[in-house]
């Protein structure tokens, strides 16, 4: 391999931002029909590598070749002129346009006079569609399509012109396991025609089964390169976060209080039917289900977004009628929603009114917000969450998601709540910060809160929960109590098989 | 080095570039004309700046809150006509004719806030609809006759307008007051908090227990209260009016809001920067007015220095002046 010429190679990149050096020194390379991995946790510097690639940003330092010839990028158009493609994890399709339009988007072949030549495109992009063996034509809407075969669109486009390095960025993030069995013979097929394949994701079990060598990347400096037949999960782990890791449960016998919350017979349209639970302080319980399973729609209803169809909900034996989440907070409930970015976050503003804006009439000084009370209590959750941020002036878009999703937490712990209801606590975070909010959400419950867990990742709710609960099309299937749970029989539940029986 | 150097001025004009050039035109048309800075031609400016200015101070809570208000200026016109017509009712007088005025306008505030903010409907729409809805209240009201007040020397209702403390006239005055009151109520209290946090994130607003229709509705309040303000300093100040006094204003109230850098999209802006915003457009004004340029000319200039605005405000956003994306 190391007598070919590589198809891609960066040497010594470096960038950065005001106060922050975001990329120290990076080199890289990927040969014709290698598939490389690029990994590293959120803000390790993984984008701010692929925005210096398709030139969005220019580095400072360092040069880039394609087939060991200098380039400049200067924008993500010339970087695809020069072989150099992207397929991004969110996708950028017209959804009103046909497949044919979007994949020759800013390209479409032309007759005289301007006009587009509509015979050769959809020809050549049935051509390109066949190569990847999907089942639409060249004249589908996109807005048609599946996720899935939207993605496939966005690797249709990355085929028009000869690629010579091809970089996935989180390619497989919203597909599901039979769609990711075509992902991968695409990008096998792309491996044999000779592309340089950079795969960029944080699922260990594709890195093994698709790619040859690891590099991985830190803090944004270069941490190495592994060869993937030759390392396994722990080692890559190390690397990335500097530390190993330990995900296994830890078995404290759990010492649960009264119940903190109780739900008879809830229902909300056909969103969810017939739920019932109970919460007790000191113990976590993790929802667990597919996406629409209609957990989220649970939470919102304790938490007075929803109004339910029918049904009860008691606060230590008292029922109460929710109605808003105002309502909701005065009787102790909080709830870390789903979306940090859309349902969590004020971006603009700074950490400290982030983490005080629920709370904010009970923190004045006479008519005013008393600036003091609200830094002290900033202080108090940055030290107990372990916040890395600048100061509490800093703004919240500007920290990595692990933090912001402490800023989330910090904000309702301070609520002092009665119910903590977290939403996929880990959603978007890297590994290290991952285990921290693990572990404190552990350690919420050892100090006596009812902690209600929703989460669509079999591990986080294995490794969190005491007990749980698994849903299936709005309705609970089976409930697993302490120890009771295995791995088959919770994927049983959620599709569906063999649960308690409540179900349709 | 010099490409460092480079960098550092390209960033400086990208984040106060509006200053900057703000500072330049103030420098440049001194040096050409002494007069511009002189005492009598910097209050002049402001004097003639405080009706616009106490509009644009409410206009802030609303851009701040997320959402726009481009009925203002028809609704400065509807003050003026009808504290002017109930001062000449002798059932009213002024005494009362200014209460009742504030009551009639916040109630039309009140309106838009309901819409705006209770049924979420869009901001642009429903007050671009009452621009027009209010100047056929403000015509149907008047009977498109202009008001006057017949006997000027028999009341003390030019004061708003026409009158002074201590050498300072009373409309800079009200201007200043108000545009201390609202910077304190925006920037101190836990009400202005919920306006950064609506206009921000309404959704995340929502979800942390914040009323935001009650916010937007607020907002909407504020921006009718400041309109009765300059509907009465303009009233006070002419002793008539015409039914099209505030026409067009809406669009420099907006110009002066961004121009102070707060952002269209919501959750950022200050009073005081609205304040500097307002300066700056009454300054260019005047300078162009004493440079010999035609009156109708500054509708142009207004709507360059408006795109200007707009321009930097996304410019220093992405850090560099163009960019292929977002």
């Amino acid at each position: 391999m190391t007598d070919q010429t590589p198809a891609l190679r960066l040497e010594n990149i470096v960038k950065t931002f005001p106060g922050v050096r975001a990329l120290g020194g990076v080199s890289f390379e990927v040969f014709p029909g290698e598939v490389h991995a690029l990994m590293g946790e959120n803000g390790a510097g993984k984008s701010t590598l692929m925005k210096v690639l398709g030139g969005i940003y220019q580095p400072e330092e360092g040069r880039i070749f394609v087939e060991e010839v200098q380039t400049v990028m200067t924008s993500p158009l010339q970087a695809k002129a020069k072989g150099v493609m992207f397929i991004h994890q969110e996708l950028s399709l017209a959804e009103e346009l046909s497949v044919a339009e979007n994949v020759y988007l800013g390209e479409l072949p032309r007759k005289s006079f301007g006009r587009v030549d509509w015979a050769r495109l959809y020809a050549q992009t049935d051509e390109i569609l066949d190569r990847l063996k999907v089942s639409f034509n060249a004249r589908t809407r996109v807005g048609d399509l599946s996720i899935a075969n939207q993605q496939m669109v966005e690797i249709a486009r990355a085929l028009t012109v000869e690629a010579k390095a091809v970089i996935f960025d989180e390619p497989t993030a919203s597909l599901t396991d039979a769609e990711k069995v075509v992902l991968f013979d695409v990008i096998s097929d792309l491996r044999a025609d000779g592309v340089g394949i950079v795969y960029i994701s944080h699922r260990m079990e594709e890195i093994f089964k698709i790619t040859d060598r690891i590099s991985v990347l830190r803090d944004g400096e270069y941490r190495g390169t592994l060869v993937t037949a030759e390392t396994d999960e722990d080692e890559i782990t190390q690397m990335m976060i500097g530390r190993s890791l330990d995900l296994s449960r830890n078995a404290a016998p759990v010492e649960v209080g009264e119940v903190a919350l109780r739900v008879e017979g809830l229902s909300c349209g056909d969103l969810f039917q017939d739920v019932s639970f109970e919460l007790r302080q000191g113990e976590v319980v993790g929802f667990y289900g597919l996406v629409g399973a209609g957990r989220t729609e649970i939470a919102e209803t304790l938490f007075g977004l929803r109004t339910p169809s029918s049904g009860r909900i008691f606060l230590k034996d008292e029922e109460l009628k929710i109605s808003s989440p105002i309502e909701a907070i005065g009787h102790g409930i909080s709830l870390v929603p789903e979306s940090r970015k859309e349902q969590g976050l004020i971006l603009g503003m700074n950490c400290r009114d982030n983490i005080t804006l629920p709370q904010v009439d009970d923190m004045t000084a006479g008519p005013f917000v008393a600036d003091g009370a609200e830094v002290a209590i900033f202080d108090q959750y940055r030290d107990r969450l372990q916040i890395k941020t600048p100061s509490w002036r800093t703004s919240v878009g500007s920290l990595s998601g692990g933090n912001q999703q402490k800023i989330v937490i910090g904000k309702w712990l301070a609520m002092r709540p009665d119910v903590l209801i977290v939403d996929e606590p880990t959603r978007g975070i890297d590994v290290g910060s991952k285990s921290e909010i693990h572990n404190l959400l552990r350690d919420l419950a050892a100090q006596g809160y009812a902690v209600m867990v929703i989460s669509s990742e079999m591990p986080e709710v294995l490794h969190v929960s005491d007990r749980i609960i698994a849903m299936y099309h709005g309705r609970i299937m089976r409930k697993f109590g302490v120890g009771e749970v295995t791995e088959d029989s919770l994927v049983q539940a959620i599709s569906g098989i063999g649960g308690d029986g409540q179900a349709a | 080095m010099t490409d460092s150097r480079a960098k550092a001025l390209g960033g400086l004009l990208a984040r106060q570039g509006i200053l900057v050039a703000f500072v330049l035109f103030m420098v440049g048309f001194a040096l050409w004309n002494p007069r511009f800075i002189g005492i009598d031609n910097v209050f002049g400016v402001i004097r003639s700046s405080a009706i616009l200015g106490v509009m644009a101070l409410g206009v802030t809570f609303v851009v701040i809150g997320g959402n726009l208000d481009l009925s203002v200026g028809s609704m400065m016109s509807f003050s003026a006509i009808v504290v002017l017509d109930l001062h000449e009712n002798p059932a009213f007088g002024p005494a009362l004719a200014i209460p009742a005025m504030f009551a009639m306008t916040m109630a039309l505030g009140a309106l838009i806030g309901f819409l705006v903010g209770y049924l979420k409907l869009n901001s642009l729409i429903v007050t671009l609809g009452m621009l027009s809805a209010i100047h056929g209240l403000t015509l149907a009201y008047s009977g498109g006759q202009n008001m006057d007040i017949a006997n000027q020397q028999a009341t003390w209702f030019g004061v708003f307008g026409r009158g002074t403390v201590a050498g300072v006239p009373i409309p800079v005055l009200m201007f200043g007051g108000l545009a201390l009151i609202l910077a304190v109520i925006l920037a101190k209290t836990p009400f202005g908090r919920k306006v950064y946090a609506v206009g921000g994130n309404g959704t995340a607003a929502t979800f942390s227990g914040i009323p935001r229709a009650r916010v937007v509705f607020m907002t909407y309040l504020i921006s009718s209260f400041c309109v009765a303000t300059a509907g009465l300093i303009q009233a006070s100040r002419t002793m008539g009016a015409q039914n099209t006094v505030g026409q067009g204003m809406e669009l420099e109230v907006l110009a002066a809001v961004i121009l102070g850098g707060a952002s269209l999209l919501g959750g950022s802006g200050t009073v005081f920067k609205t304040v500097i915003g307002v300066l700056i457009l009454g300054f260019i004004q005047n300078g162009l007015l004493l440079a010999g340029l035609q009156f109708y000319a500054q509708f142009v200039v207004t709507w360059v220095i408006i795109i200007l605005a707009v321009w930097l405000d996304i410019a220093a956003k992405r850090g560099r002046l163009w960019s292929p994306i977002a």
